[in-house]
């Protein structure tokens, strides 16, 4: 399982493995948005949390279709498949690779970006805090979508359509934790919701995507 | 379902043994009744023309499809060689082989003796340190077919083993099987030339339906599973 | 003789090809009779004037799209656990049926909602819930066309459906805890109910025979929709075993 995580990171950090690509696009989107909606600091600052949890969400899904896709072209998935090691814990351990490589450093370079956006200075604890944990969500949860359309050809948008809904509820409690401080409510409750929902990812949703993955194989 | 380590029966290790066993390719079914049995020390080679079903008995011997029917008994761990090789082409080829070793649970002391084995068999050894995209496409076979020898399974399943492989390298695929099977290994190949191994031969038949579209599924088979075979649930006559 | 048996298509299709012309009817007798009933014979809300009549369609419409859903996760726990085709072809049938459904309560309440509220549209958690449910059918169809094999196509739809549940109740949690919203809650309910704590907003008799009766109606109505699918998902699956057969032979 270690050796596969390590592999994992391995690759993606090699030419060409796009550990990089997230991190940039949501650079760019955080970028675009003021352009998109004007300079005025009071309204940056106030969309601040959203912008940079969409973002984050986006950077996310650019990157999901690479998870599985490339081991299920040249082979790897059907050899780990038959290899003594559980399916469910390889899908958990190339979610915690993906996110290691996109949700991690995109959680560690949000505060950089927060300053961009005049995010208040109670805000950025809480930004943190709710991105570390909502983004390992994001990374199980796009797992498993990209599972069920690995064997699609051109499975991408298909991704995108199903990962989607299935952000609703990471993407409300995370970014509401991230704001709330600054709408004077009390963060806990939000941040409370978001642990059990990427508890309740973690614990549940590699099954699921190793009974798609099976079936994708077949 | 099969289990792969299912040590209650009197299979001996490396033994596997299939019965009436029934797949389905894309739903349709392409085999039906197959019953063989490979002992360790054996090698057995597919043969039978394109589409008569090769592959998909491998991938449901590998545990990589469901069969319709049947059973599939083995005793021991199995390792599968499709038509893709299953390597990372940035990584190199040492790293590729050390990967698949500790994903078959080989510890960190037999590591590099498991490798040198690997590379050794498949004459690799001046290819260690380069990425694996860099080589050539009989060279990745090699590769490929290198990884079973760190696997430490006793069943071999291979697909095609020789596509790509020029005289020297079939002759070093051949002398891997042969030394697999020495150390009571077995193998199921399917291939369409003679790689050279002294192995027993299944020859499959194609498969064919004709007549028996309006059977009732239960109709004189000796197995009396009422559960129609794959689409053929929709084949009944009926008021459709 | 157990329920099972209906699961073979055979079977399937001669009691469902039996039982499909009556329950259209019925469906149809008791739409345009509960419309008829709800648009021409009950009094005008004093609030709300006439527009209160979309209850009779918005309401009922809302229903069958929650419990299309619901059909769909308990058929395609029947192919997970028994792996009837049936019941993957039925789960597949009810799903645009329910996304159609999700779009009429929608379109519905923005035609109630303007002169109601004087938006169209608002981001209140019901309406943000059903455009969110509306989505979840979205993905779950383009999965069931995506997928080349259909056993496949079934085997992944049901995953998807089991886990699309516990995050299509978890986003309704969600949305109601990111909005409190304008919408009046589910009046339909407490018609009936003892404490009269809350008259003003429950729905009067008058109105409430007439919705029950739509709400009849609708429901058979998708009962004759889904069994008319099915039936045609099932023609379909045996015109391509067919076809497979004659490719092979």
């Amino acid at each position: 399982m270690i050796s596969l995580l390590i592999r994992d990171l391995r690759i993606a950090t090699r030419a060409g493995g796009g550990a990089g690509l997230g991190l940039a696009f949501f650079l760019m989107v955080v970028i675009l948005v003021p352009l998109g909606v004007g300079p005025e600091t009071q309204l940056l600052a106030r969309i601040a949390p959203g912008i940079l949890w969409v973002g984050a969400l986006l950077a996310c899904l650019l990157t999901l279709d690479r998870i599985f896709a490339l081991d299920f072209e040249d082979g790897t998935l059907d050899a780990l498949v038959c290899a003594p090691v559980p399916l469910s814990g390889v899908v958990l351990v190339k979610s915690i690779a993906h996110w290691l490589v996109t949700g991690l450093p995109l959680t560690l370079i949000s505060p950089l970006l927060g300053v961009l956006l005049n995010l208040p200075a109670e805000g950025y604890l809480w930004l943190m805090a709710s991105l570390l944990p909502g983004t390992l969500s994001l990374s199980v949860i796009g797992a498993f979508g990209a599972a069920l359309t690995v064997g699609v050809r051109r499975g991408g948008l298909l991704l995108s359509l199903l990962v989607l809904p299935l952000y609703v509820p990471t993407l409300v409690f995370g970014a509401e934790c991230a704001s709330s401080l600054m709408n004077f409510k009390d963060p806990l409750a939000p941040f409370i919701f978001l642990i059990v929902i990427t508890l309740g990812a973690l614990a549940f949703l590699p099954m699921a995507g190793a009974a798609a993955l099976r079936a994708n194989l077949r | 379902m099969s289990n792969p380590n299912d040590t209650s029966n009197d299979l001996p290790r490396g033994g596997l043994r299939v019965e009436n066993l029934t797949c389905t390719r894309g739903g349709v079914p392409v085999l039906r009744g197959v019953s063989f049995k490979l002992s360790p020390g054996v090698a057995v080679l597919l043969r039978g023309p394109n589409g008569v079903g090769k592959t998909t008995l491998l991938r449901t011997i590998a545990g990589l499809q469901p069969p319709l029917r049947g059973s599939i008994e083995m005793n021991g761990a199995i390792a599968w060689a499709g038509h893709a090789d299953a390597i990372k082409g940035t990584l190199s080829v040492s790293e590729n082989l050390r990967f698949w070793a500790s994903v078959h649970g080989v510890g960190r002391r037999g590591i590099s003796a498991t490798l040198d084995h690997a590379i050794e068999s498949f004459y690799l050894g001046d290819l260690t340190t380069r990425p694996a995209q860099s080589l050539s496409a009989g060279q990745k076979r090699r590769l490929g077919l290198a990884r079973l020898c760190v696997t430490g399974a006793e069943i071999w399943a291979l697909d095609e083993p020789t596509v790509s492989l020029d005289a020297d390298s079939v002759t070093l695929f051949a002398d891997a099987v042969r030394a697999h099977c020495a150390a009571g290994g077995s193998a199921l190949i399917a291939t369409h030339i003679d790689p050279g191994i002294e192995a027993a031969t299944l020859d499959l038949q194609p498969y064919s339906t004709r007549g028996d579209l309006n059977d009732a599924p239960s109709g004189g088979d000796e197995d009396d599973d009422e559960t129609p075979l794959g689409d053929d649930v929709f084949l009944s006559e009926g008021s459709l | 003789m157990s329920l099972w048996e209906y699961a073979n298509p055979t079977k399937f299709m001669r009691l469902s090809g039996a039982v499909l012309p009556w329950v259209s009817a019925l469906a149809a007798i008791s739409i345009v009779s509960a419309l008829y009933w709800g648009f021409f014979l009950t009094p005008e809300d004093f609030k709300q004037g006439s527009t209160v009549k979309i209850i009779f369609i918005h309401v009922p419409a809302a229903m069958i799209a929650i419990n299309a859903w619901f059909m769909m996760l308990v058929t395609s726990l029947v192919w997970v656990i028994r792996r009837h085709h049936v019941s993957a072809l039925a789960a597949r049938a009810s799903a645009p049926i329910g996304f159609v459904m999700t779009l009429i309560a929608l379109i519905t309440g923005a035609v109630w909602g303007q002169p109601m509220w004087g938006t169209w549209w608002a981001w209140d958690p019901r309406l943000t819930s059903f455009l969110i449910l509306g989505l979840f059918y979205l993905g779950y169809m383009a999965l069931w066309e995506a997928v080349e094999n259909d056993d496949t196509a079934a085997d992944l739809t049901s995953v998807l459906c089991l886990v699309g549940t516990v995050f299509a109740i978890l986003s309704r949690y969600a949305v109601n805890f990111w909005n409190q919203g304008l919408h009046q809650g589910a009046s339909v309910i407490r018609v009936d109910g003892v404490t009269g704590a809350d008259t003003a907003e429950k729905v009067s008799n008058v109105y409430f025979y007439p919705l029950a009766l739509s709400m009849l109606g609708f429901f058979l109505l998708f009962v004759a929709l889904v069994l008319l699918r099915t039936r045609t998902e099932i023609r379909l699956r045996r015109m391509q075993a067919l076809l497979a057969r004659e490719r092979v032979n």
